[in-house]
């Protein structure tokens, strides 16, 4: 099977990370959606390493998921205060700073 | 079966060599981060205060005696060290000494206690808006000190972001720079919903524009084998691999890019982060984010993409256009005296951009020397914005600032200068800095660029001179603000901003011969 395929794949789960960031309301799912985007990059890094046949995509698919979860306690404390003062984690409720 | 590429790799993996004596600021700035974080679990609450802001100065200050020191006996083409991964060369150097003299003003605003009896942060994160507690911790005289560890964690973030030889280790110190930021724009101890849904906003956009710089460099690891920038430009000099991939990665990398420059359409984050952030962080956010920004920038299109600058220049026109016209006409439009600065920062980065595109060494230097210039007088400007305030705290209201001149002369005087630095007038750091990097462009045939950008400074100028008339030539309103005296932090950061300021508008000479004091490290 031609790695080809993997990338055809992971440009499809980045684009659906993305899409799912643009349309999507709760606070919680949009994030989720940023980290399918971030391991649609990792399925595209390995693939690239098997085709450079070497590890380093690997290597770098190891770092991107330790970013990724310091990110999640960041994010979800944020997503937690917010959601505590508003009793809702939409992003269209977070409207007080407009033009 | 074992894994064929480990059984290719074979023989021991050799360690890097370290030249610990040129990163040491990066060092002492993470390593007192790291004590800041346990300082603030082991020590009582009455003493993180002072403990905390004399590490935190201290820190910047021992980091810069350790810079000078380097800077002293560098060598002058730059080293490579960590196996190629940073790169301290006479740039990096630059941006390391501007990040921290701004950091230091930064850490000045964030520790004043004299305008606010607690400072402008909150007393405890976990408490709710709107409630008791809320109430009561407004006037209390406690502070999240997490904020000055946190300071140092996007301090250090910032600085490896300028120094980075790899696309890899970029990345890594833009999430340290950035989630850092995210949480210190959540913790305003006055109007604590709009400063929440900053932290919100900037989060998950960040997070956004992140996931893009990752793939991004996926798809240059893909063309290049490496993410090594001299690597890639080794690679765009001759591969066989398909060309899109090479572009594809260009534009995605930018985008992660610019976002963090707050340039042209990907500005959107700006306005808001900028309005709703304790003041003290924006100030920090406007003056060190925007020059750790611009150095990676510089970085990447200088070693890695010099070869293929007619591919790309043609679309960066249009970014640094979109960017001085959102900059120049939005602003014209705002009320509220923070997001007026905010849109001068996006008409000020097309500015930059103006310069990076000139790929020559005058480029280098003159946005080098802009970066310089324009951090102080935007540290400055918050500066001066945080005395006036009225019972709910800072009158950012533009109609709050009519008449400012009769009731503080000395404030509006400041507040005139800085805002003729940022418009660009002679005798201040702002002309300096347009006149080297309009003359960069100039002599690097953007012509028709450098018109469209005289024109937009020109727009942008009469929002600056709006508040200057509305300071002195209207009355002021009855139940208007009032002028808090600053204590010394305060006065101290003003101070250093606009007598800054002042002496890149007069005496340029100096820094501008130590921004042109050398390009960027290239072997790698």
């Amino acid at each position: 099977m031609t790695p080809t395929y993997y990338l055809l794949l992971s440009a499809l789960l980045f684009t659906i990370g993305a899409v799912g960031v643009l349309v999507r309301r709760n606070a919680v799912v949009v994030f989720m959606c940023v980290e399918l985007m971030l391991n649609a990059v990792n399925l595209s890094l390995v693939t690239f390493g098997r085709i450079n046949g070497e590890i380093d995509g690997q290597v770098m698919a190891f770092f991107v998921m330790v970013v990724a979860a310091a990110e999640v306690v960041v994010g979800l404390a944020i997503i937690m205060a917010i959601f505590r003062t508003r009793r809702s984690a939409s992003i269209d409720d977070t409207n007080l700073l407009k033009y | 079966m074992l894994n064929p590429f480990l059984a290719q790799q074979g023989g021991a993996i050799e360690t890097p060599q370290i030249d610990y004596a040129a990163i040491l600021p990066i060092l002492i700035v993470l390593g007192a981060a790291c004590v800041g974080v346990l300082l603030e679990a082991f020590l009582p609450k009455h003493q993180r205060w002072p403990v905390q802001v004399g590490l935190t100065l201290l820190t910047i200050v021992a980091a810069g005696v350790a810079l000078g020191a380097y800077v002293g006996d560098a060598p002058e083409q730059g080293i490579t060290t960590l196996s190629g991964t940073v790169a301290v060369d006479a740039p990096a150097l630059f941006l390391w000494g501007t990040l921290l003299a701004l950091a230091l003003g930064a850490v000045l605003l964030i520790a004043d206690r004299s305008v606010e009896p607690g400072g402008a942060f909150v007393a405890q994160a976990g408490i709710s808006p709107g409630t008791v507690q809320d109430r009561a911790q407004v006037s209390s005289t406690g502070m999240q000190t997490e904020v000055f560890p946190l300071t140092l964690f996007a301090l250090g973030g910032m600085m490896t972001f300028t120094a980075a030889n790899d696309l890899l280790t970029m990345f890594i110190a833009l999430e340290v720079l950035s989630l850092p930021l995210y949480l210190m724009c959540g913790l305003a101890r006055r109007r604590r919903l709009i400063s929440q849904e900053a932290a919100v906003k900037y989060f998950l956009l960040g997070a956004f524009a992140s996931a893009f710089f990752l793939y991004g460099i996926a798809m240059l690891y893909g063309y290049a084998g490496s993410v090594r920038l001299a690597d890639i430009a080794a690679a765009t000099a001759g591969t066989d691999r398909s060309d899109t991939l090479l572009f594809a990665g260009f534009g995605l990398l930018m985008v992660g890019l610019l976002f963090k420059g707050s340039v042209g359409p990907f500005h959107t984050w700006t306005p808001d982060v900028y309005q709703g952030a304790p003041t003290p962080i924006t100030a920090f956010m406007a003056a060190c984010t925007k020059v750790a920004a611009f150095g990676a920038l510089l970085r990447v299109l200088f070693v890695a993409f010099e070869s293929t600058s007619w591919e790309w220049r043609g679309v960066l026109w249009a970014v640094a256009i979109i960017s001085m016209a959102v900059g120049a006409i939005l602003g014209l439009t705002q009320t509220d005296v923070k997001r007026m600065i905010a849109y001068s920062s996006i008409a000020h980065a097309g500015f930059l951009l103006v310069g990076t595109m000139a790929i020559t060494d005058e480029g280098l230097s003159g946005t080098l020397f802009y970066l310089l210039a324009y951090g102080f007088t935007t540290l400055a400007a918050f500066g001066v914005i945080s005395l006036v305030r009225d019972a709910s705290g800072e009158a950012t209201h533009l109609s709050a600032w009519a008449g400012l001149s009769k009731r503080s002369p000395l404030l509006a005087a400041v507040f005139t200068f800085l805002l003729l630095a940022l418009a660009g007038i002679p005798l201040t750091s702002g002309f300096v800095g347009k006149f080297v990097v309009f003359s960069a462009a100039l002599s690097d045939g953007m012509a028709p660029l450098v018109v469209i950008a005289l024109v937009f400074s020109a727009v942008a100028a009469f929002f600056y001179l709006r508040v200057v008339v509305l300071m002195y030539f209207s009355e002021p309103a009855p139940e208007g603000p009032t002028v808090s005296v600053p204590g010394a932090f305060t006065t101290a950061a003003i101070t250093l901003g606009v007598v800054v300021t002042l002496l890149l508008g007069v005496l340029p000479a100096f820094a501008l011969d130590w921004a042109g004091a050398g390009g960027f490290a290239l072997s790698s």
